[in-house]
């Protein structure tokens, strides 16, 4: 039996313009990508970039005089350790809560009905729930009520209009998202990896060490950026629960203050640089930790 | 560490027994009264169709699921009340769990670590086993680089680095290619003669079954229908369904003809319209009129017309290698799967017949 191979196609003959984009991995699907780098471009990275720009050329003095400004004068300086002082602790606090409950909620049935739940704080927004926490917690609040009605406490409890009023509203907003974040990584572990782990010796301690932890890491990582940039971008509940003037200065108020109060746009980019400066350094140390991590596919093999 | 002297212990010991082993999910009992005595050294697979109970069965005895009734025992310990890490029987998963952030020599060596053996010997006994299972040259890669074939070799070799006194597989093959799957089939006969670790070995593919057990539990609906040897099942299936798991694809009801003893003990006629065929008894009949008939399509081959022949046409044609597989159709409407050495043509008429020891006859299946 023989077999006919088509004739080839003339050897001369040049690709077309789509095998050639092919190759080069710009296929039509690839494409569809341009409208959202677009969008990107326009707005985020055309603000940013005018911003910048807009930082060095202050109202007087040389290019970089808004920066000597800020880094001269305390009640300009210290609001960068003042955030950090909220964003950090409520950040590791929303962690260190969601992973043990990530862990005790992979295996409910009513799993859907609690993230379900916990979306919505998420979609309330900050201010919804510093509106309610200032309530809730206020000295004629119905904790601070039924702290003194059970006698736990002899006067109310200072929670508003200070760093915990700001704190708390931190943990609040921020919690659900960490722990969407988590359970999602949390539940992508194959558990017949802690199965086979627990065959080979190892009780739930060393299972959460050797196994649950290191995959876990990268995506925790991902999980505290995210949190941690959310968190040091504080405005609202920084001026409705905390002092704005004082303890719960935030870099945002800062950054209001100089645009809206003092009407210098150049000195509010300025900070508003400093600040993305600082959540950069952060966002990269921790990703640069997670560098050391095991970042594959979650799976035990081709299962 | 006292744990890791414990569990070197239990290697010498004498028979693990399950005794009545149930286990429900939500009042479905998932698998009901398994009673088994594993001996030194033993190959027992659990067999049969998905939903059967045998992975229910296999992760009761490794302890990731914990028993709604019975009990287990090694010798005289009982330790269905142990957690898995407490029991220290290794463990081959059907997707083969590799902790994928480790490399291959770390996965290996993971249950020597936990049971704090030293370093040194610890290097030695990884050694040994990457030998064992001819992965020389991966010890360092991630499970992520390596094939199915090698995955599954070194969740073997995970499993046996720690000499666990019994080792359980639950489907390990069937993620792997027909060949590898064959080949793999038997690596693993060959690591149980040179090591003789006790093995419970969970599949639903008969030949993998027949293949490397020294004894092979059927089960079916959480409960088991038959626990012999492949020879055994084979030849003398216990019951229907384990005759129809075992490859018995010609399975017809008929009424019960008459009763006949011709010497080597005792024969049963089974009529079905106009085709009548002379079998071996099973089980008690009782008293009803009807019965079933299995018969393996290997022993019913077309010869010469006559009496005792099923006369029909030929259906369908295959051919297996060696032989032809082909169905034939009756003018009564039965299906027939038989085995030709010639190549048979469509519609050509044939006249089959079996073998009276090699026919089974079974009770009728209720509300069958």
């Amino acid at each position: 039996m023989t077999i006919h191979v088509a004739d080839h196609p003339p050897a001369a003959a040049r690709p077309t313009l789509r095998r050639r984009m092919a190759a080069a991995g710009w296929d039509r699907t690839t494409l569809l990508v341009v409208p959202a780098a677009l969008f990107v471009l326009l707005l985020f990275i055309y603000p940013f970039i005018y911003g910048l720009i807009l930082s060095f050329e202050p109202m007087k003095g040389g290019a970089f005089s808004n920066y000597t400004a800020f880094f001269s004068d305390p009640y300009l300086y210290d609001t960068i350790g003042t955030t950090m002082w909220l964003a950090l602790p409520a950040t590791v606090l929303n962690m260190a809560l969601a992973m043990p409950i990530a862990f005790r909620v992979r295996n409910l049935r009513w799993q859907r009905a609690l993230t379900t739940i916990l979306v919505i704080p998420i979609t309330l927004g900050t201010v919804l729930v510093a509106e309610g926490l200032l309530t809730y917690l206020g000295p004629q609040g119905w904790l601070n009520r039924t702290l003194i009605e059970l006698g736990l406490s002899s006067g109310p409890v200072r929670l508003t209009h200070n760093y915990w009023g700001v704190f708390l509203s931190l943990v609040i907003t921020g919690f659900p998202f960490v722990f969407l974040l988590t359970l999602s990584y949390v539940t992508g572990i194959d558990p017949a990896l802690p199965a086979a782990a627990a065959t080979l010796g190892a009780g739930p301690s060393r299972q959460f060490r050797h196994i649950f932890l290191p995959l876990l890491v990268p995506g925790l990582a991902i999980a505290f950026c995210l949190a941690f940039v959310q968190a040091y971008s504080v405005f609202p509940s920084a001026v409705l629960l905390g002092a704005p003037a004082g303890p719960t200065r935030v870099i945002s108020i800062a950054a209001y203050q100089a645009a809206f109060e003092q009407y210098d746009y150049s000195m509010a980019s300025a900070i508003a640089m400093i600040m993305a400066a600082v959540q950069l350094v952060v966002v990269v140390a921790v990703l640069a930790g997670r560098r050391l991590f095991y970042r594959g596919p979650m799976g035990s093999g081709k299962g | 560490m006292p744990r890791a002297e414990g569990a070197r212990q239990h290697g010498e010991f004498g028979e693990i027994r399950l005794d009545r082993v149930s286990r429900g999910f939500d009042g479905v009992m998932a698998l009901q009264d398994l009673d088994l005595t594993i001996r030194r050294g033993e190959f027992i697979a659990f067999l049969g169709p998905s939903g059967c109970g045998k992975s229910t069965a296999l992760n009761c005895v490794a302890g990731l699921l914990s028993l709604t009734g019975g009990s287990i025992w090694v010798d005289d310990r009982r330790i269905d009340e142990l957690p898995p890490e407490r029991r220290g029987f290794g463990m081959v998963f059907q997707n083969y769990a590799l902790f994928p952030h480790m490399t291959v020599r770390k996965n290996i060596g993971f249950g020597l670590a936990m049971r704090g053996v030293p370093k040194a010997e610890a290097e030695a006994r990884i050694d040994a086993a990457i030998r064992l299972v001819q992965l020389e040259a991966h010890g360092t890669k991630l499970p992520g680089q390596l094939s199915g074939g090698q995955q599954q070799r070194v969740a073997i070799a995970r499993a046996i680095v720690v000499q666990p006194p019994l080792v359980l597989m639950d489907e390990p093959l069937s993620n792997l290619d027909a060949r590898l799957r064959l080949e793999m089939r038997h690596e693993i006969r060959r690591i149980h003669q040179e090591l003789g670790r006790s093995t419970v070995y969970v599949t639903h593919d008969q030949d993998e079954a027949l293949s490397l057990a020294d004894r092979i539990v059927v089960l079916r609906e959480g409960r088991v229908r038959q626990i012999g040897t492949p020879e055994e099942l084979y030849a003398r299936p216990a019951t229907l369904d384990v005759a129809r798991f075992m490859g018995y694809r010609n399975v017809f009801e008929g009424e019960l003809d008459h009763w006949q003893d011709g010497g080597q003990g005792e024969r049963v006629a089974v009529r079905r319209h106009d085709l009548r065929v002379v079998g071996m008894p099973r089980e008690a009949l009782g008293s009803g009129r009807r019965a079933a008939v299995a018969i393996r399509p290997e022993d019913v081959l077309p010869g010469p017309e006559g009496e005792d022949a099923i006369s029909g046409v030929v259906e369908s044609v295959e051919f297996i290698g060696r032989e032809y597989a082909a169905t034939a159709l009756t003018p009564t409407g039965l299906m027939l799967h038989f085995r030709s050495h010639q190549r048979l043509h469509l519609d050509e008429p044939v006249h089959l017949r079996a073998a009276p020891e090699r026919v089974l006859v079974f009770a009728a299946e209720e509300g069958a």
